[in-house]
């Protein structure tokens, strides 16, 4: 049989290859043929799951729920230590210093990250900002995000955590991190679907081997290694979002 | 399970003393000061309680805003955090909310362990598995200052209104 693994859209390009590197390492590990198959946006990976193409899947939280709930995945692990955070950042020289400085009428660059999008709406709150007195700019990519604060085209932008830690210096130093979330329950997650639970187990193992058996191979996704997830923060986890939504 | 009363000595700052009664009919004594401790930007508090409203999981933002350690928590009812200056029918409306299987929003003036406050901006849901309630989610969030202010005057008036009652 032949399956299929695909990555949420919104990981940083650098680790492209290093998902194909663990594609590799995951058929080696599981003796099958796993093919990788990368989506530009979220709602193009959510048909290819709504039409039962996906197998196995480095997700989203957002996606999380639909996929537990309704697609029967089973979560297996996520990254050690690494949660999913958003910043609301300005222009360095921005008057902005505090959340509560923005006015109605904020322009906001963002890419379709649904997580991030959620968490940074939420900090907009205390502003009394929401979606009916705001102007939002959807792009690709967080470089072009950036760019929109830089050339003045937005007044905050939204970011994954870790998506703008890993901007060019250059780039990052003109910008300022208004507002930080610290969440620390929501992450990004490996789930596996129905077809391909048999091999979960050997799986399993092999994962949890991997930062003394395969370290070159995490590094190059940038993990220090994989935290088992039980189902019970799982359901944890999704309660949350669900509460959010 | 009723809970200890509050103590002085693990209270900061000037405090009054009330005695708060709750549902299940326990009650204990509570100390109160104006001291409002500000909701962190970019927190979300977090827990889970079973049917009875007992709390089962929480995060370590809802630890650190109540002032309780994790396990003074952990199996203590959500009551816990009541503040005397909130009116019965605030959390009537929510338990009616999520009985009936919905979502309850509302802004909710919480009691600390060092007898300060704070406000939250909250959500409750209930988690229905196969037809039937499991539990209850709760996230608070950072609530906007107007907001407070309108609510905490709101809430003056129905108290007081609870009281002549
Ligand atoms: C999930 C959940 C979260 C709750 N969170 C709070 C809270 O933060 N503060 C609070 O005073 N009551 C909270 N309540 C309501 C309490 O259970 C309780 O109804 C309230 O404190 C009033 O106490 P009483 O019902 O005993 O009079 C929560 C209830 C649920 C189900």
């Amino acid at each position: 049989m032949k399956y299929h693994f695909t990555v949420s859209p919104d990981f940083t390009p650098e680790h492209i290859p290093g998902w194909f590197i663990f594609n590799t390492w995951m058929q080696k590990a599981l003796s099958e043929v796993i093919h990788l198959e990368l989506y530009d946006n979220f709602e193009s990976q959510r048909k290819a799951i709504q039409s039962n193409e996906i197998d196995i899947i480095y997700a989203n939280p957002y996606d999380a729920a639909f996929l537990v709930r309704e697609k029967k995945f089973a979560p297996l692990v996520k990254p050690t230590g690494k949660s999913d955070e958003a910043i609301i950042a300005v222009h360095e020289s921005s008057p902005f210093t505090c959340v509560e400085d923005l006015q109605p009428g904020t322009r906001i660059s963002r890419t379709d990250d649904p997580d991030v999008n959620m968490m940074s709406m939420i900090m907009l709150e205390p502003a009394e900002l929401d979606k009916q007195n705001t102007q939002s700019c959807t792009r690709d990519t967080y470089i072009l995000v950036a760019k929109d604060l830089i050339q003045g085209n937005a007044d905050i932008g939204f970011f994954l955590a870790e998506a703008f830690h890993d901007l060019s210096k250059l780039v990052r130093t003109q910008m300022r991190a208004l507002v930080s979330s610290h969440i620390r329950i929501i992450s990004h997650s490996l789930l596996v679907g129905p077809r391909m639970q048999p091999l979960t187990d050997t799986l399993l193992t092999a994962l949890t081997d991997m930062s003394s058996s395969s370290p070159a191979v995490l590094e190059s996704l940038g993990f220090d290694g994989w935290t088992l997830i039980n189902e019970e923060e799982m359901e944890f986890m999704i309660d949350l979002m669900d509460t959010l939504e | 399970m009723s809970l200890p009363d509050m103590q002085p000595d693990e209270i900061t700052g000037e405090y009054q003393e009330h005695t708060l009664t709750y549902h299940d009919q326990s009650s204990r004594r509570i100390f109160v000061t104006e001291i409002e401790t500000p909701y962190p930007d970019g927190h979300l508090i977090v827990s889970r309680t079973n049917p009875e409203g007992y709390i089962t999981h929480l995060n370590d933002s809802f630890v650190e805003m109540s002032g309780y350690s994790r396990q003074e928590l952990i199996n203590a009812p959500h009551y816990i955090l009541r503040h005397p200056d909130m009116p019965a029918a605030a959390f009537q409306d929510l338990w009616q909310t999520v009985t009936s299987g919905k979502k309850w929003n509302g802004y909710v003036k919480n009691l600390r362990k060092d007898g300060g406050f704070y406000w939250v901006y909250a959500t409750v849901i209930p988690n229905i598995r196969k037809n039937s309630v499991v539990s209850y989610t709760s996230v608070r969030r950072k609530p906007a200052r107007k907001k407070i202010e309108h609510y905490a005057s709101l809430y003056k008036t129905m108290l007081s209104s609870e009281h002549s009652a």
